[in-house]
């Protein structure tokens, strides 16, 4: 080995430490920033050490690359609001899974038809995984971002349709391995990807998307390793295994707290139309407040427990939430909040928020936490979470979302329910908590209503 | 050689599940930011690819390569440690993490 080799070798060993001590301090928010600068100090002894690779023959046109990518990461970076997490990080999937595939494409282009066949699995592996999840991620983009509908776009015979493109797919990777210099057939093979990266997400629906976004990572995470094998770089491989252990054990433990197996939330169309079987039967009436009498509620109680949910997101309620908080905690309530695993549309995307809006985080609790402490709770208010506080998936067999782990927001002593209208949840399942007697609408926009509740305990504590 | 690398894949596998499972569901959104970031060294591989003289269409892969890439990289640690900032602990008085 030239002594150049060795110092990119040892570079990228240390880079691999770095990494993974970088995100084993992730453990705690304590030391994860810590973490944080270790791995970038590691970014920077890994791209140190490739620029002196004796192939780079200039650098004019990597300082373009590294140029445009940099800027448009610190426009990303800096503007992106945090309610828009999800679709930022379906954005980075899509990059990351681009630039896999298209380093295989152009290592394919120049030297395709002279690879040995270890090099050519690993160089098909990383183009087909690459393409299916730029695209596939970029469609999740698109429906997180309202661009396109949230709902699953389904066709007649699609499961069939998309399994039997996976079919072409893979003979034509098996095939250009066994006799590389079919390059057409290469081509096909990055089209046909592309194409089922569209055709996968489509039928996903956007409550699903934490695990699209999960698995959407461990496959560009995947991708990249693959780039590793094909190039013989063993920081490729490490980083981008760590990246696809991550995205699976993320995917696996979204789909625990829905109690669904993977395959129901890939093939499944969930929420697609809720099914006109017969009704839960647990009709009767539903009783609303106005925030007054809410904030009255609220003004007797010890203990309350924030129950956030998407809808807390959409209305962009955490910093009105915080505000409430506050108010409470002057008159001496405790204010804790729940957050069941798949509230929001990505993993820990309601953490995010809540911490945005000043909540210190030792307030925030798992639902295993929390769970058993909802019957010596006062108020629990929900906002603008649904099917995730369904007594429904506790006690309903006929229910789809039977078997779903919820939080126990009905056993508290009186529910809150912040929402626009009675429309049910996502899986357009009707909500039997609403129906419960120590259950109180409060209907309206829910930064609107919490803010009227803060409104109002502040007069009456001017007004003691 | 590929066997080395064989090893390496399956080694890192246990780490990366081990390392994973120990960091807490309140930053599972940076974590992800943050996995993203680091198997965005991808980067490297796209820097030789651009930097090596070959054809024109290897280049331009290339270069377009290397800024999807550096943007992840970029990108992806700034907005972790944008989102980490904002984690607070309680602190010590009764009314700490407000304001």
């Amino acid at each position: 080995m030239a002594p150049q080799e060795q110092i990119i070798e040892i570079a990228y060993f240390v880079a691999a430490v770095l990494f993974i001590l970088g995100l084993k301090l992730l453990a705690s928010p304590k030391s994860a920033r810590r973490g944080m600068h270790l791995a970038e100090l590691g970014m920077a002894i890994a791209i140190g050490g490739t620029l002196l690779d004796h192939h780079i023959i200039t650098y004019t046109w990597i300082v373009v690359g590294a140029i445009i990518g940099a800027v448009a990461g610190i426009i990303i970076a800096v503007w992106t609001p945090m309610t828009a997490m999800p679709q930022r990080t379906a954005l980075s999937h899509a990059f990351g899974a681009a630039a896999a595939a298209l380093v295989g494409i152009s290592h394919y282009y120049s030297e395709g038809a002279n690879l040995p066949v270890g090099a050519m699995v690993a160089l098909g592996i990383e183009v087909m995984l690459g393409s299916l999840t730029f695209t596939g991620s970029m469609v999740a983009f698109a429906k997180l971002q309202g661009w396109l509908p949230g709902m699953p776009l389904t066709f007649k015979g699609q499961n069939i349709f998309n399994l039997a493109l996976l079919a072409g797919i893979v003979t034509a990777t098996v095939w250009v391995i066994v006799s590389p210099a079919t390059s057409t057939l290469f081509y096909a093979m990055v089209g046909l990807a592309l194409a089922f990266g569209v055709l996968f997400v489509m039928p996903i629906g956007a409550a699903d998307m934490p695990v699209v976004i999960a698995l959407l990572n461990s496959y560009a995470g995947l991708a990249g390793a693959a780039t590793g094998f094909a190039l013989g770089n063993k920081i490729l491989v490490i980083a981008g295994t760590l990246d696809g252990a991550s995205g699976l054990i993320l995917s696996i433990i979204m789909c625990k707290a829905m109690n669904r197996p993977i395959t129901n939330v890939l093939f499944g169309a969930f929420g697609k139309a809720p099914e006109a079987g017969p009704d839960s039967g647990v009709k009767g009436s539903v009783r609303s407040m106005t925030a007054e009498q809410a904030a009255e509620l609220l003004a007797g109680s010890e203990s309350v427990v924030v129950v956030p949910g998407y809808g807390m997101a959409v209305s962009q309620a955490q910093h009105a939430v915080k505000e409430l908080a506050d108010v409470l905690g002057e008159r001496g309530i405790d204010v804790r909040y729940a957050v069941h695993p798949v509230a929001g549309r990505m993993p820990g995307h309601m953490n995010v928020l809540l911490a945005e809006a000043g909540v210190p985080y030792d307030k925030l609790f798992d639902m295993e936490q929390i769970n058993d402490d909802f019957p010596r709770v006062d108020v629990a208010i929900v906002i603008g979470a649904n099917d995730v506080v369904n007594p429904a998936a506790r006690n309903n067999k006929a229910s789809p979302i039977y078997g779903m782990p919820i939080l126990n927001a009905d056993k508290a002593k009186s529910v809150l329910v912040l929402k626009r209208s009675m429309a049910p949840g996502f899986a357009g399942i009707e909500n039997e908590l609403f129906y419960m007697p120590n259950c109180m609408m409060v209907f309206g926009d829910a930064k609107k209503t919490v803010g009227e509740f803060s409104t109002a305990l502040k007069q009456k504590a001017k007004a003691a | 050689m590929i066997l080395w690398t064989v090893m390496m894949f399956v080694l890192a596998g246990f780490v990366g599940h081990h390392v994973i499972h120990g960091v807490p569901t309140l930053l599972h959104t940076p974590l992800m930011s943050a996995t993203n970031a680091i198997s965005a060294i991808s980067v490297v591989g796209a820097i030789v690819v651009a930097g090596s003289e070959y054809e024109t269409v290897r280049t331009i892969l290339g270069v377009t390569a290397v800024a999807a890439a550096m943007c992840n990289v970029v990108g992806g640690f700034l907005i972790t440690e944008r989102m980490l900032k904002m984690f607070k602990g309680g602190g010590p008085g009764p009314k700490g993490g407000r304001g």
